[in-house]
């Protein structure tokens, strides 16, 4: 006998049957001599027994079509299933309309380029940032050949964003068409799995504009302007834990 | 890529499990094990080597827990009260059924954070130390969740807990 006294969490461990062999005597022998402790004990192992009982049977259905995994790992890049282009373009349209009329709120010291570079980033957002087979077309280990490509297509230097900082890593990147010419997407997530997406391209108008929030949907985010290059920062989170994000990706890309 | 296939395959059962128990709805459950699935296919290379079970609960709980932000966001309640009773075990007999049916519905009132440690730990046998790891919390948290979630449910079973109302139960943040 070690003499140590019975915790709680020795009781648990004895329940789940993850004890050392010595410790579990010294607990089944203290529970003998505490007929209460050993009704409550016994009771927890019974609870145990009925929630495997009730949930064993999902386990033991077939498995549905769609979660055949030689069939996922064989067709990795398969095309995004109907339901799921189904939903991005609702989400389009929510966000067209709802967002549309949102954004003209928070944005309307700026009407024209900044709103519209904000609405593009939301649509780049809703169509990729759910697709989890491809929602980027080159890789981050790509990254300095996605930088130089971007860079001659918007024929600009455009400066990859650093978010490790803020706990984002970078997923990669595509480039997005819009009715201002290409843009530049990059996609970044974090260890939850939570996506950002930043989207930059040259402005037609609103050279340079302060940074405004903006929200549509069940996104928001951050459109800015500097030195004819805009930006907007797009993703899931409150506005506010975006916003110190939005901030370090204005520095970063000053230092151009 | 056969490893991938004899690592994962025999624990979609287990991941079913787990998400229809938190989600309690047969297709948005197997959507949710899909996603997951899809990730771990993609980002294969990131896992730590050994027992791939707690990566995989791991990549399936954050999914969950930001599919539930993105509900609680859009203001649209995930009633984790109104499963569809078919969604559990078809072919046990009824009386059992009915049984079954009250240990998970008094699972359900469970906080989420508590009845999050109750499966991993005392259905899908993870170690306490590997609960920590997928719910991201130290392992004193582990125990004291599963300490309280096990005397509730048991007030619950016992019919001395205080009358919650019934579909009520709103999943929040499950940390």
């Amino acid at each position: 006998m070690t003499n140590r006294p019975i915790t709680e969490d020795d009781l648990h461990a004895y329940v789940d049957g993850v004890l050392e062999p010595e410790r579990e005597a010294e607990v089944a022998a203290y529970l003998e001599g505490h007929p209460d402790m050993a009704r409550r004990v016994a009771a927890f192992s019974d609870q145990c027994d009925l929630l495997r009982k009730a949930l064993a049977p999902i386990a033991d259905e077939p498995l549905p079509p769609q979660l055949n995994l030689s069939r996922m790992i064989e067709r990795p890049r398969r095309h995004p299933s109907f339901l799921r282009w189904a939903v991005a373009a609702m989400l389009m349209l929510s966000i067209g309309g709802l967002g549309g009329w949102v954004m003209r709120g928070s944005l309307q010291a700026s009407p024209g380029g900044l709103a519209a570079l904000a609405q593009e980033a939301a649509y780049s957002y809703s169509v990729y940032a759910p697709d989890r087979v491809r929602p980027v077309e080159m890789r981050a280990s790509d990254s300095a050949q996605l930088v130089q490509w971007v860079s001659n297509r918007l024929k600009q230097p455009v400066k990859l964003p650093d978010l490790t900082g803020s706990g984002y890593r970078l997923m990669g990147g595509r480039l997005i068409a819009t009715s201002h010419g290409p843009a530049a997407m990059f996609m970044y997530d974090d260890d939850r799995g939570d996506r950002l997406v930043v989207l930059t391209r040259p402005m037609t108008s609103d050279q340079s504009a302060p940074m405004a929030p903006h929200s549509g949907g069940d996104v928001s985010g951050f459109a800015w302007a500097d030195g004819g290059m805009g930006y907007s920062l797009v993703g899931q989170a409150a506005a506010e834990a975006l916003r110190p994000i939005a901030n370090e990706v204005r520095k970063q890309a000053r230092t151009i | 890529m056969n490893d991938m296939l004899r690592l994962i395959e025999p624990v979609i059962p287990a991941l079913r499990r787990y998400a229809r128990a938190l989600v309690r709805n047969r297709a948005a459950a197997d959507d949710l094990v899909q996603d997951c699935l899809e990730r771990a296919i993609s980002h294969w290379g990131q896992r730590r080597e050994g027992d791939p079970r707690p990566w995989l609960f791991t990549i399936l709980h954050n999914l969950a827990l930001s599919q539930f932000r993105r509900s609680a966001r859009r203001g649209k309640h995930i009633a984790i009260g109104e499963a569809n009773e078919n969604d559990f075990g078809q072919d046990a007999v009824q009386e059992q059924k009915l049984m079954y049916q009250d240990v998970l519905d008094k699972l359900a009132r469970l906080p989420d954070d508590q009845r999050a440690v109750l499966l991993l730990v005392a259905v899908e046998d993870l170690s306490y130390a590997d609960a920590a790891r997928v719910l991201d919390i130290p392992v004193g948290t582990v125990m004291s969740r599963l300490s309280r979630a096990r005397e509730k449910l048991q007030q619950e079973i016992e019919g001395t807990a205080d009358t919650v109302p019934k579909n009520v139960v709103q999943l929040r943040s499950m940390k």
